[in-house]
């Protein structure tokens, strides 16, 4: 039940893109085909978990025995920049297909904001390693929802005769913030 | 480097290429933090000193630094200066670190700083890198305090703290909930594009006036020749 809580609470009433706003760089960038938009959830939910998972293990077994704490951003953004290249690797090698479909997006991980904020609000939370990667899935499925549905209204709007001042970045802003507001209707759910 | 130039690389990063209303890059913070000027303004400084940190050390080791490795090496170098500026922020101005929160330690994610350590300060001289960061600097606090700025003036009825007359018995609270921070900035958006196309046609018809006059003059000089 309590893991019930914690990935309804990521996924809807805290969703990390409309009402925490990380990631939004991939969330405008990346969502302007239904497609690509699946493909980079994909790699967001694989490096996201297990990012969380390297990062935790690293707090609690490096970071805090040795008393290291104020090295956590430095030593997490760096594990996180090895972890995409070495899931790069290994992905090429073990399944070309699956690196065909995600290939593209896994540099562009790096640089996500949300991978290092999960990590971060993982150790902030004092969550067990159990809760900890419970809470990464439940926000990078909140974060493919956000993208899916966002990037499914994007597609829409090529159709629209939207004024000059307002096309692109502008409109792209102003229907992530009604989605936003369709999202805090979940408030109090949890 | 020539003082026009200097001063074209500033401003460049203040209008021209604002990271924010322009760019788009460092959108995190800029939504997640403007919930009021002050705050916009402590997390646009905050990430002007490490810009400024990062432009420097980059641009003085650019030559020792190899080819392959540069990318993580700027993260490293970036990674120190957030946590030199998060820990003095912890001690000298708590109340502003409690409400940055998460986004203090995400500055190393921001593109910007990666974007001009990468497109700039790896390639120039230490001082136009310190003219790049600066400008790019300014330009990114600017544009979060006026969003802060907006979102308290509508959300909370204050400016920088104070009440407002009318608006303070009046706030429109959805400006201060996470919705409110995309539709502002959005808006604001399609003002800077607004202007800015005034602002190109402006140039483009004054550059087309000074070519007909040109003309006109070319044509009468050569018809008095003749004549």
């Amino acid at each position: 039940m309590e893991y019930v809580v914690i990935v309804i609470g990521a996924v809807l009433v805290n969703n990390i893109v409309l009402s925490q706003f990380l990631g939004i760089c991939p969330f405008l960038g990346v969502s302007s085909r239904v497609s690509t938009a699946v493909g980079m959830g994909a790699a967001v939910i694989f490096v996201m978990t297990m990012a969380t998972i390297v990062t935790y293990l690293i707090q609690y077994l490096i970071l805090v025995p040795l008393g290291l704490v104020f090295l956590r951003t430095v030593a997490f953004i760096l594990v996180i920049a090895g972890l995409v290249q070495l899931v790069e690797i290994v992905l090429k090698k073990v399944s070309p297909a699956l690196y065909q479909a995600l290939g593209v997006f896994l540099p562009l991980i790096t640089t996500n904001c949300a991978i290092l904020g999960v990590a971060i609000l993982a150790v902030q939370r004092d969550f067990n390693l159990a809760q900890a990667t419970v809470y990464a899935i439940g926000s990078s499925l909140g974060f493919v929802l956000a993208l899916y549905v966002f990037a499914g209204l994007r597609e829409k709007m090529d159709l629209l005769d939207i004024p000059r001042a307002m096309r692109g970045a502008p409109i792209a802003l102003v229907t992530a913030g009604l989605l936003a507001l369709a999202f805090s209707g979940f408030a109090g759910l949890v | 480097m020539s003082v026009t130039t200097m001063r074209r690389e500033f401003l460049k990063g203040i209008l021209k290429e604002n990271p924010v209303f322009v760019l788009l890059l460092g959108m995190c913070p800029t939504l997640g933090v403007t919930t009021s000027a002050v705050n916009g303004l402590g997390m646009g400084l905050a990430t002007m000193a490490v810009l400024l940190g990062s432009n420097i050390v980059v641009s003085l080791a650019k030559n020792v630094i190899p080819d392959k490795v540069r990318i993580p090496a700027f993260i490293v170098i970036i990674a120190s200066f957030v946590t030199i500026t998060d820990l003095s922020m912890a001690a000298f101005l708590p109340p502003l670190h409690e409400q940055l929160g998460l986004f203090i330690p995400l500055i190393v994610v921001n593109c910007v700083i990666l974007g001009r350590a990468e497109a700039f300060a790896s390639k120039n001289t230490l001082l136009s890198s310190i003219v790049d960061g600066a400008g790019m600097g300014v330009g990114f606090t600017f544009a979060l305090t006026l969003l802060g700025a907006v979102r308290e003036i509508l959300g909370s009825g204050a400016f920088f703290g104070f009440p407002l007359p009318f608006l303070a018995e009046n706030p429109i609270l959805l400006f201060v909930m996470p919705p409110g921070a995309f539709l502002a900035l959005g808006f604001l958006t399609a003002a800077v594009n607004q202007s800015r196309e005034k602002w190109d046609a402006a140039v483009r018809r004054r550059a087309r006036r000074v070519r007909e006059v040109a003309a006109t003059a070319l044509v009468a000089g050569r018809t008095g020749e003749r004549s």
